[in-house]
């Protein structure tokens, strides 16, 4: 009972600096989980989206680009292919399916993206998951100005089946580009949690033919989704329009590509991470500081604690224990930190690129960095526990006589 | 019970001179004994008695509790010596302000070698007529009270042996004669010896054994380092 009343009546007597240093423990601690969740969920959530493709072939350009383009509905196009070039890879022994789209179009703000009914009708997005419509709706019709919304579009756009609207011109929403054709909404995805809940899916002949659209590009497609009927086709493919070929670029595999991106920018988590620490670190050191200058008077208390028989090192325990306490009390609300911030950087990232994070993985980091901070700030407490330690007891506690 | 031997203890003055505090050649006190140590301010005597209670290292001499050499003894030995065998009054009472009174009176407890035990601190408590104020804070208290917070803590752990410097110096005429009778008393209870520190001659005047404490420390008779 000893250690615990006197942790507990330290605490309470210095309620206000343990409240704002465990605080500051807290945001540390909830500001390194989040780095570390996000980061890892949000490689594991980009590398496995690929919208059931295996490859994706594109105007000569950058791989990156092509896939952001054409999977993730990201960027800008890097050119058009030629229909004929479409037709070729599909008919290509290699290839099991290939799905053209055609981009450049938006709908306040939300990508246009021209296709064709079989991506919905026999397309799995993920191993077992096809595309299925809200009760009411259908598919649109090849040659009729019908469309049909990603269940994030269509919440944030007010869309519903039978809705009428004018697509904008450009990716970009500018609402002096509109375009004279009016398109009917037919039917409202169910959420797949892909970056396809984000696009408002049209005909390809639609985004083709558009009003305003040069009639030269009428028939040209801004990309082609590749699913391959084996690994070994991708690198013959790649073989011969990237390497032997000058005028399209295949971008194979997805998730590699992707992987890539992470690796180039991995030094962007490197300082978040650095921030997260440093911020540990000083919240390690506000408890030192903390305890330290609360030392003066506590000094007097010690010194009666040990003229009635306390031991020097229950002294010493006492101190370093109550950093602790403060350090597994910060770990304790950094989760509540850690909660907040993830949902809100989950929420971002689900609504500008449709990749849906898993906030409830449970990592090692969520064990980790609250022990961490547990013992950081039990090692801030060593120093002002020493300063106990030494406590003259008698001078403490009275003028010597 | 207590045998104090060629006890020494001296400071160096801020004009760099070393002066003598005590210097006690001989001093005893025997087991159940209630003795009073008259001796003015600046006397030495609550260095005397920090010496005994082995919160002050002494230059010399020895100290013997119960027979145990507490100046032989390591300073972790000596705080379970302190804890196992010494109650110790204070002039100012040394409440810790933070803990309300039972919990002063637990923790006291809790570092001797019965442990803390809430039932006897609320006895001791209950017997000190503070019943009704065990989850009060020190701030909460008169000082009467407060003076007798101080004396079950002292008390509650069945000591061999309790100081107790100037222990009424904060209290009227009325509160200091009453907390000295029970002092006496308790201590008379639990068969704890007493020595007891004051200028006060009503205080001393109370007492059948008592002792100047000027004519025992050899340091302030002016005797030869």
């Amino acid at each position: 009972m000893t250690l615990p009343l006197i942790i507990y009546r330290s605490l309470r007597q210095h309620a206000l600096s343990t409240f704002i240093t465990a605080g500051s423990i807290a945001l540390a601690s909830g500001l390194l989980m989040t780095v570390w969740m996000v980061k890892t969920q949000s490689q594991t959530a980009f590398t496995q989206t690929n919208a059931g493709f295996d490859a994706v072939l594109g105007a000569r350009g950058s791989k990156l680009q092509l896939v952001l383009n054409a999977i993730f509905h990201l960027e800008a196009s890097p050119g058009n292919l030629a229909y004929a070039d479409y037709e070729a890879i599909k008919r290509h022994p290699a290839v099991k399916v290939a799905i053209p789209i055609a981009v450049g179009d938006n709908l306040r703000g939300y990508r246009l993206v021209g296709t064709v009914p079989e991506l919905f009708e026999t397309v799995e997005y993920a191993p077992g998951k096809k595309y299925a419509l809200e009760p009411g709706g259908k598919i649109f019709t090849p040659d009729a100005k019908e469309a049909i919304a990603g269940s994030f579009a269509a919440e944030k756009l007010g869309l519903k089946v039978g809705d009428k609207f004018h697509p904008f011109h450009g990716l970009n929403y500018d609402a002096k580009n509109q375009h004279a054709d009016e398109y009917t909404l037919t039917g409202i995805l169910q959420p797949t949690n892909t970056p396809a809940d984000r696009v408002v899916w049209i005909p390809l002949k639609g985004l083709q033919t558009m009003s305003g659209h040069d009639a030269r590009a009428a028939t040209d497609v801004s990309a082609v989704l590749i699913q391959l009927r084996s690994p070994s086709a991708g690198f013959m493919l790649d073989m011969m329009y990237n390497k032997q070929g000058n005028r399209m670029t295949l971008a194979y595999p997805v998730g590699a590509i992707i992987a890539d991106l992470f690796s180039k920018i991995s030094w962007f988590d490197q300082v978040l991470a650095l921030v997260a620490y440093l911020v540990a670190l000083v919240a390690a050191g506000s408890v030192l500081a903390s305890i330290y200058n609360s030392m003066s008077a506590r000094q007097r208390d010690l010194a009666i604690m040990r003229a009635l028989g306390a031991r020097r090192r229950t002294i010493f325990g006492a101190v370093v224990a109550e950093a602790a306490v403060i350090g597994a009390l910060g770990a304790m609300a950094g989760f509540v930190f850690y909660f907040a911030l993830l949902i809100g950087v989950a929420g971002i990232i689900r609504a500008q690129t449709g990749v849906v994070i898993d906030i409830t993985a449970k990592l090692p980091i969520l064990w980790i960095c609250p022990l961490a901070m547990i013992g950081l700030c039990a090692l801030g407490g060593v120093v002002p526990a020493l300063k106990a330690y030494r406590t003259p007891v008698a001078e403490t506690l009275a003028p010597l006589s | 019970m207590l045998a104090v031997t060629d006890l020494k203890k001296s400071f160096v003055a801020p004009d760099g001179e070393r002066v003598d505090i005590v210097n006690v050649a001989q001093f005893a006190l025997a087991a159940g004994e209630q003795m009073a140590l008259r001796g003015e301010s600046g006397s030495g005597k609550t260095t005397f008695l920090n010496m005994i209670a082995g919160i002050l290292a002494a230059d010399s001499g020895r100290v013997a509790i119960d027979g145990a050499d507490m100046t032989a003894l390591s300073e972790a030995k000596r705080d379970r010596l302190r804890a196992e065998k010494l109650g110790y009054i204070f002039q100012t009472f040394n409440l810790l302000q933070g803990y309300t009174v039972i919990e002063n009176v637990v923790l006291g407890m809790s570092f001797g070698p019965r442990g803390a035990d809430k039932a006897h601190a609320k006895h001791v408590l209950e017997r000190m007529g503070l019943g009704h104020r065990l989850d009060h804070f020190p701030r909460q208290l008169s000082t009467g009270q407060q003076q007798r917070v101080a004396v079950a803590r002292a008390l509650a752990n069945r000591p061999k042996l309790v100081l107790a410097d100037e222990p009424t110096g904060n209290l009227d005429r009325k509160h200091s004669s009453e907390a000295l009778v029970l002092i006496r008393e308790v201590c008379r209870e639990h068969g704890a010896a007493l020595l007891l520190v004051s200028h006060d001659e009503l205080v001393l005047g109370q007492f059948e054994k008592r002792q100047d404490f000027g004519e025992i420390n050899l340091a302030m008779k002016g005797a030869p380092r």
